[in-house]
């Protein structure tokens, strides 16, 4: 840009002037500030008898949980894509033959190092399946590290804990409404 | 102070024996230095007159990290590098990675972008101001800074998901749409956050104290801005008219009408208040897009094979479920061509750009950014020489050095 550009707006010193220069009026005006923050409305949350009020809780990105189908077995068809897209590596599946004729695989043991995660929320983005979530849970804390490894068992209990205060998205209504419409979906156009 | 009127006796730190002064280490843990900075100062009496940087005590290798991390998960990274405004350094990283696969995105995404770009860009400002005060002993005013701070975190928060390490921006998109909520919470920000910088302003844009701190301490010249390789507001108060937004727009930047804000005396005092003025500009940019936000998706659609498709669509049709995993798998992922670029946008602090090799596979060959504070900490000992040991730390915020991104 030019130095003549109309866009720019050189900044000028504000004026000191003489009330600038004796501390006095200024030292009046900062206390009024000052003054009106001590009877405006206060911004500390008194944590933890107070909760940060979440705005979004379905789409917070706290710790995992593990959803459940309608007859409570786990979701997850252990297809790995959530292990994939881990950028922190902190998600470990064993995979077995599955008991139940409806899938071909489950996971044996599902491992979130919740100490190593870094809460991105990928592996919720990543599932075809809807099984891995993330909740709006963001006081996560331990005792000692092994207490920190979320195994397949603490994760479904994660799910029992928030299943009725934060649904699963796959029995969210605008779900269907996304499927309906794909062309203004979020990330719509229509598939071929 | 003149410096002829500091150092009477001409260059002290060549010129005479020198074995009265001090050296003296400041940081790595220091409060004024913010995060982890190492400063070796030659100190004549309460005079500074040397100083020499050391860099590299939060070295964490997020360069080479992006040689292992596809362009979609090292915008997890790339949160990490100048955490104060994590959202700038996501709309930069995936501009760049967008440049290289010849991806447009949506205008939605677009003008969401620039929003986000511009509140981070105004909790930079709002943190890099509150911490001069409170290193020159306004300890209120960085309270009332911190104020409006924690409003704009609760719009990150409600956009997605998380307050400091955001990692909204996805390749060729967003991971979600803006809700009504977030809208309705951008735009009583808009409201409110004139408010709070009047606030701010009334406390020490005129306060003796501040000024006499401030004002003729750290001078940067224009042409010493241009040859050091300054940017962002850092060369703007130096009289270097150069701002990213408008020399080279990118987004739709060009659809906005702002000021580029600009000061000529180039000390700690007028660094302060370009960024003071720019914060006022940034509301007005995301007051005009909010308000034209266009309707249509915030992502590209499912053809192009480089967004994850809706979870509607993947639940529901063979399409979708098979995009899904074809973006997901590491021997599909994404169509990089064997290119290489530079891309640069006009972060908080300056020019903070990415320069990417594509080798045709999901993960980038190299990926080496180009920080702003690497090259503003590489000035500090040209505009500290000559001033007393107290202005270090008044010029060391103005320049607003982010550690993480200085040593990345």
């Amino acid at each position: 840009m030019k130095s003549d550009d109309k866009s720019i707006r050189w900044v000028e010193e504000p004026p000191l002037g003489l009330a600038g220069r004796s501390y006095l009026p200024l030292l009046v005006g900062g206390m009024t500030t000052t003054l009106k923050h001590l009877v405006g409305p206060k911004m500390t949350v008194e944590s933890p008898e107070q909760r940060h009020a979440i705005v979004d809780p379905l789409g917070y990105r706290g710790v995992h949980r593990l959803n459940r189908d309608a007859q409570g077995r786990v979701k997850c068809v252990a297809c790995f894509l959530c292990a994939t897209a881990c950028p922190a590596h902190c998600i470990d599946i064993q995979a077995a033959e599955s008991p139940w004729p409806d899938r071909e695989k489950y996971p044996e043991s599902f491992t979130i190092d919740e100490l190593r995660c870094i809460f991105c929320g990928m592996c919720e983005e990543a599932c075809p399946v809807d099984a891995i979530e993330l909740t709006s849970l963001y006081d996560l804390s331990g005792k000692s590290r092994e207490e920190m490894i979320f195994d397949k068992a603490k994760l479904l209990s994660v799910y029992d804990q928030t299943k009725d205060a934060e649904p699963m998205r796959s029995a969210q209504a605008d779900l269907a409404a996304d499927a309906a419409r794909p062309d203004s979906g979020r990330r719509g156009e229509e598939p071929t | 102070m003149p410096l002829e009127r500091i150092l009477p006796s001409g260059d002290l730190a060549h010129d005479e024996p020198q074995e009265y002064l001090w050296t003296m280490n400041f940081g790595p843990q220091h409060p004024a230095t913010h995060t982890t900075l190492r400063l070796v100062l030659k100190l004549d009496g309460e005079r500074v007159v040397d100083a020499m940087p050391d860099i590299g005590y939060l070295h964490s290798g997020f360069e080479k990290i992006a040689e292992h991390l596809d362009y979609n998960q090292y915008v997890t990274v790339a949160d990490r590098m100048n955490y104060v405004s994590p959202m700038a350094n996501n709309v930069a990283w995936h501009m760049a990675v967008e440049k290289l696969m010849g991806i447009d995105v949506p205008p939605r995404c677009q003008y969401l972008r620039v929003i986000v770009a511009e509140l981070a860009r105004i909790s930079d400002h709002l943190v890099c101001n509150a911490a001069v005060g409170l290193d020159t002993g306004a300890f209120t005013y960085f309270l009332y800074a911190f104020n409006p701070r924690e409003k704009l975190y609760d719009i990150f928060e409600a956009l997605c998901g998380a307050r400091f390490t955001n990692s909204y921006t996805r390749v060729g998109g967003l991971t979600g749409d803006a809700s009504p909520e977030a809208i309705a919470m951008i735009r009583a920000a808009v409201r409110e956050l004139p408010k709070a910088f009047g606030d701010m302003e009334r406390l020490l844009d005129r306060n003796k104290i501040f000024v006499d701190r401030t004002k003729g301490i750290g001078v940067l010249s224009k042409e010493e801005a241009i040859n050091r390789g300054a940017s962002g507001p850092v060369a703007r108060a130096s009289g270097v008219t150069r701002d990213l937004r408008k020399d080279e727009p990118y987004l739709s930047y060009s659809d906005f009408d702002f000021q580029v804000c600009c000061a000529t005396a180039g000390d700690c005092y007028a660094r302060y208040l370009v960024r003071m003025a720019e914060m006022r500009e940034s509301l007005k940019i995301v007051a005009q897009a909010i308000e034209n936000l266009p309707e249509g998706p915030v992502s590209i659609g499912i053809r192009d094979r480089a967004s994850l498709p809706a979870k509607g669509i993947v639940y529901s049709t063979i399409e979708g479920l098979i995009t899904h995993f074809e973006v997901l798998m590491t021997n599909r992922g994404f169509e990089v061509p064997c290119e290489e670029l530079y891309s640069a946008t006009e972060a908080p602090n300056g020019e903070l750009g990415f320069y990417l090799v594509g080798d045709g596979s999901s993960r980038a060959y190299r990926a080496r950014c180009r920080p702003p504070s690497f090259l503003h900490f590489a000035l500090f000992p040209h505009l500290i020489r000559g001033h007393m040991l107290s202005d270090v730390v008044a010029v060391l915020g103005s320049l607003n050095i982010i550690a993480a991104e200085l040593d990345r």
